[in-house]
């Protein structure tokens, strides 16, 4: 169990308020200048260091994401940092409790992030629905404007930084890099081509880093604590701690810290009171939110919670949204949910995941009740496998990947209901009267 | 220059290519329904996916990958076959396939590629999508279930027309393409998108239902609704004219056409004169030709006889013409009917010297005088395309949307002789400037031509850099005939109004309908043209004569290029080719012209006037006059008054009707739900 001293969120519950002063109090703000006076290589050189790896979901190393942008950026093309705050992805809830508890982490590593990457301003887009966190993030920044903390002469650091909050209006695919800056430009959320990639053409045209909330968080104290004692967490390539979100069928469901490659049976035993029914009743683990394939319980129960752990076992770590579904989860019915919801939240843009997300999930109906046929299993894997990979953005595969986690692990569960859908056994055969 | 290997063979592209613009160099067709030349990349009908090595280890959009040295493309590889395939599917889960109750059916890319491409069954048993019916106005019929959503009708509303009034609303499965607030395009090219759509979403709503495309003869010819000249085909079956398409020409249309060169073709058929007309009592009475041509020959003109060139005729009818006038001893030949009078001894002062292609490249611009955008669409399109490129526009007249950013100077013409500093200066840094004197403007042109030397218009080879001369100076017609009237002499020095003071006993008009037949009143008005339109009511004696889609012509268009359109139908009823009738008419009258077909008749026409002789652009050499610079006068109004109904066919055209009190009136129309 990671020692509270380790921890980096210490407000995470809210037990404290999360205005300026208490942020102070908690060590925020402390000597950024300092902090920013090390110089950006440097900076970037730590963060390297550190092993952190981008916790939006794709696990790229955040220290080489912030080296790809121009050192010496032109006047008429500065550079931009964009925080990803439109947490969207069904079971995530991490960025919510940073932000309402704790923004003065999320306002501090901007400035710090933006630093290093040289950018002039920081874009925070949040989540449309997330009103209440919304004011608070307004508040906050309000806060740290009027001391003087970020704007011009950024902690008295002499360098120029701004932080601009815009609120999202609720679509899951502006959470994709591209279609946020589309949408914060004030286009219509379509993701756009890469390349070129935002680190050369990005907000407006300019070079612009995209990083999640909780990468941007944790990088003060990163820096303030050292990058080793961050990499003295989590096995080799997955260092550092992490939020983990646990939902679903277990006692005691929780937004945790912990260190990474924590296995699941120790995360769930420690933080969360343990599977509803025991462990016998474990049916499956969607690990990392739901784009990521679910994993039945005998292979998850000793995973390390990783990237590279639960990617050996078929699935990913995503944002460590796990969500645990024990034996009485009709599967095949959760899984046709977050179809439902992958074709409800398409842009539409691409041909694939236009017209694939909404037949996958009226033939997962079917598969659902039963009313379908075996050689239909097969037709629908198919169908994940043309969309996947042939799409603009990821939400082409994060809609395959759950169905095909099914039919790997489930496909007898599938198969009992059709037949038993057919009152057992095979459809009569017709005779033909003579 | 990047080297690829496309299928195994090696190839150099262009720096800058694309891996779809490589695999066509290479001669692999690459199906595409999003992609387009002249539009900006989407890349997401998915329908162009390619394996290219290096890269993922899954296909990728070749419209939007550059082509990159020692890349390696495969076209026809199990992971390219199995991607098309599934795209293609996709496509059609929820897509009708009401393919024999569809305008598209025979040049549709759908079934084209579905063909080629496809599976050749469906798995999808689930019901499909509807979507409900959209108005996009009187031009664009729409049926909106069998879109595709790949959006080429947006971006070409937005880059090429400069209207932002196509979009897409809804997401995933309800992508729906609209118009804004479903009011109609408001755009003279929205036909445009008629042609881009690559289903049957978007078809032409004149010409619902009306043929498929293999019932078509298909006759290359030149359109006729202004001066551009574009290249058009004309469909038609039988007797009857269908549909006008753009044929690709890049140094005149490109591949588009305005509203009115597509859809005033039903006026082909409609308020047409078929029979010789004899006014008797005041009346018109149908007369037989030989009673025609009597009624001519009675009139003792010897050489007081006049012709009037409308704006739609030929070389071919002019130089008949002007031959015949000329066996009388008589030059009373003009073209400008509404009374300008614009020094025309140097043609090069009058011309369209930069060429329309060569628009796309000028840094900065003056219009003066000219609603370009009803003037000339297409180079309304040419000056977007620059502006796209950085160049900046100036303009001086009553203000309107040209669909671009314009800094206006005022309706003042005096302002020519003080031109603003920024102007000035906009002008002294331009490499290749250019000035673009409408039809507002043309009473000043000694003050224009006098922006020439002051403003430095003519660059020469070395200061260009590319090894061509620039002439910025030009003058927008907008008549088809207007360039080859010139040539052919059709302008008096002080316009129409000498004609009118000489007082002519027979005059001929030759389609000419917006004159002030008043002025002739004491004239003998022998009408010669195709529909019964002002000219005809006003006329003394009417013979009937073919449309430009019912002969063989040599148009010249606004920066003097020579070219020659095709007879699509024959003329209606005892209606004949123009140059047929002056010939025949000239027997009669004793002095028969020394043609009898339309080759000998050309050959002349090139012995008189050589560049008509050949199919090109014709070269003026630049000697402009020297005429009083002065400048004054408040320009009240653009000649334009309404785009539709610019000529006697547009205003025969029931589309073109429409057209005109929808989109310039305001005026409403329901539309019966189905």
């Amino acid at each position: 169990m990671l020692a509270d001293k380790d921890r980096i969120f210490t407000n995470v519950y809210g037990f404290q308020p999360w205005t300026l002063d208490a942020a102070i109090m908690r060590g925020d703000w402390d000597d950024t200048k300092g902090l920013m006076a090390r110089g950006q290589d440097a900076l970037i050189d730590a963060v390297k260091a550190s092993g952190l790896r981008g916790r939006g979901g794709a696990g790229f190393p955040t220290g080489t994401k912030w080296s790809f942008m121009p050192k010496e950026p032109k006047a008429d093309r500065p550079n931009f940092l964009v925080i990803n705050a439109d947490e969207s992805e069904p079971g995530s809830c991490k960025d919510r409790e940073i932000i309402r508890h704790d923004p003065h982490k999320l306002i501090e590593g901007a400035l710090i992030a933006g630093y290093a990457m040289r950018a002039r301003a920081a874009y925070i887009y949040i989540r449309g629905e997330y009103i209440r966190e919304a004011e608070v993030l307004f508040a906050a920044v309000a806060e740290a404007y009027a001391k003087g903390l970020i704007g011009r002469n950024a902690s008295g650091s002499g360098y120029d930084f701004d932080v601009f909050v815009h609120r999202g209006a609720g679509a899951y695919i502006c959470g994709e890099e591209t279609a946020m800056l589309e949408s914060l430009e004030g286009k219509k959320g379509q993701p756009r081509l890469k390349p070129p990639f935002p680190a050369g053409a990005g907000l407006y045209g300019c070079p612009t880093t995209v990083n999640n909330v909780e990468s941007i968080a944790v990088v003060p104290t990163i820096l303030r604590r050292s990058p080793e004692w961050f990499a003295s967490f989590g096995a080799e390539n997955n260092r550092g701690t992490k939020l983990f979100q646990i939902s679903g069928h277990v006692n005691k469901p929780c937004v945790v810290e912990e260190a990474m490659s924590i296995t699941f049976r120790e995360l769930i035993e420690t933080h969360c009171g343990g599977i509803r029914g025991g462990w016998d009743n474990l049916l499956a683990v969607i690990p990392g939110g739901s784009s990521v394939p679910l994993v039945p319980a005998a292979e998850i129960m000793d995973c390390p919670m990783d990237f590279d752990g639960l990617k050996k076992v078929g699935s990913g770590l995503g944002t460590a949204a796990v969500i645990v579904m024990d034996k009485s989860t009709d599967i095949v019915r959760a899984i046709s949910r977050l179809s439902y919801f992958y074709k409800h939240e398409s842009c539409g843009q691409c041909t694939p995941c236009r017209e694939g997300t909404g037949w996958m999930w009226r033939v997962m109906e079917r598969m659902r009740t039963g009313d379908a046929d075996i050689s239909e299993i097969d037709t629908l894997y198919q169908v994940t496998k043309q969309v996947e990979g042939h799409t603009i953005c990821a939400l082409g595969d994060a809609a395959a990947w759950p169905i095909q986690g099914l039919i790997k692990h489930f496909r007898p569960e599938m198969e009992r209901r059709i037949t038993e859908k057919r009152g057992g056994g095979l459809s009569p055969m017709m005779e033909a009267a003579e | 220059m990047p080297i690829v290997k496309v299928d195994g063979v090696e190839i150099e592209v262009p720096a800058g290519a694309t891996v779809l613009q490589a695999c066509e160099l290479a001669g692999k067709e690459i199906p595409r329904f999003c992609y387009h030349e002249r539009l900006s990349i989407a890349g997401n009908c998915r329908m162009c996916l390619v394996e290219v090595k290096p890269g993922p280890p899954k296909p990728q959009a070749s419209c939007a990958l550059p082509a990159a040295d020692k890349q390696e493309i495969f076209t026809n590889s199990p992971m390219v076959k199995n991607a098309r395939e599934g795209v293609m599917e996709f496509l059609l889960i929820n897509h009708p396939l009401d393919c024999p109750i569809c305008d598209q059916g025979g040049e549709c890319d759908l079934q084209d590629q579905s063909v080629a491409y496809g599976r050749g069954t469906s798995r999808y048993d689930e019901n499909k999508r509807a979507v409900t019916e959209k108005y996009m106005g009187p031009i664009v019929k729409t049926v909106m279930t069998r879109c595709i959503q790949c959006t080429r009708c947006i971006r070409f509303a937005e880059e090429v027309a400069g209207v932002e009034e196509i979009g897409a609303i809804g997401r995933g499965e309800n992508m729906q393409i609209v118009s804004y607030l479903e009011h109609a395009v408001t755009s003279e090219l929205s036909g445009n998108v008629v042609d881009l759509c690559p289903v049957g979403a978007l078809t032409s709503k004149p010409y619902a239902f009306e043929a498929r495309p293999w019932e078509l003869k298909k006759t290359l010819t030149i359109d006729v609704m202004d001066a551009v000249g574009t290249n058009i085909r004309l469909d038609s079956r039988g007797r009857q004219v269908l549909r006008a398409l753009p044929r690709i020409n890049e140094d005149v249309n490109e591949e588009w056409a305005s509203d009115k060169t597509r859809h005033a073709v039903d006026g082909l058929v409609r308020r047409r004169l078929d029979k010789p007309y004899i006014r008797k009592d005041g009346r018109l009475t149908e007369a037989s030709w030989d009673a025609a041509f009597l009624a001519i020959s009675q009139v003792d003109a010897g050489a007081s006889v006049a012709a009037v060139a409308g704006d739609l005729v030929d070389c071919e009818t002019m130089y008949a013409t002007k031959a015949l006038l000329g066996s009388f001893g008589s030059t009373l030949l003009e073209g400008r009917q509404t009374g300008m009078d614009y020094d025309t001894s140097s043609l090069a002062a009058v011309n369209f010297n930069t060429t329309i292609a060569g628009t796309e490249k000028a840094d900065v611009i003056l219009i003066v005088g000219s609603n370009v955008r009803w003037e000339a669409p297409l180079v309304n399109t040419r000056i977007r395309k620059a502006i796209k490129k950085g160049a900046k526009v100036f303009a001086i007249g009553p203000e309107t949307e040209l669909t671009y950013k314009v800094e206006w100077l005022g309706a003042d013409l005096g302002v020519l002789g003080a031109l603003p500093e920024a102007v000035t200066e906009a002008f002294a840094k331009a490499e290749r400037p250019m000035v673009i004197v409408g039809g507002a403007g043309l009473k000043v042109l000694g003050a224009a031509l006098a922006l020439v030397p002051s403003l430095g218009l003519l660059k020469d080879a070395a200061s260009t850099g590319s090894g061509q001369g620039w002439n910025g100076f030009n003058v927008l017609h907008m008549a088809a005939s207007r360039m080859g009237g010139l040539m052919l002499g059709y302008a008096q020095k002080g316009g129409i109004a000498d004609l009118v003071a000489a007082k002519p006993k027979l005059a001929f008009f030759l389609g000419a309908d917006e004159v002030d037949f008043g002025a002739f009143a004491d004239t003998f008005k022998v009408y010669i043209g195709h529909h019964g339109d002002k000219g005809a009511a006003a006329a003394d004696v009417v013979l009937p004569a073919a449309s430009y889609a019912e002969k063989s012509g040599t148009y010249v268009n606004l920066e003097g290029r020579v070219q020659r359109g095709e007879r699509a139908v024959f003329p209606p009823g005892d209606a004949r080719e123009d140059w047929t009738i002056l010939r025949a008419l000239s027997g009669v009258l004793g002095k028969t012209l020394p043609f009898d077909t339309i080759e000998e008749l050309r050959a002349a026409m090139a012995v008189d006037t050589p560049a008509l002789g050949t199919l090109g652009l014709a070269t003026f050499d630049w000697a402009p006059p020297a005429l009083d610079a002065a400048a004054a006068g408040e320009i009240a109004g653009y000649p334009i008054k309404d785009f539709y109904l610019t000529n006697a066919i547009c205003r025969a055209s029931p589309t073109m009707q429409r057209c005109s009190a929808e989109l310039v009136h305001g005026q409403e129309f329901a539309e019966a739900a189905e």
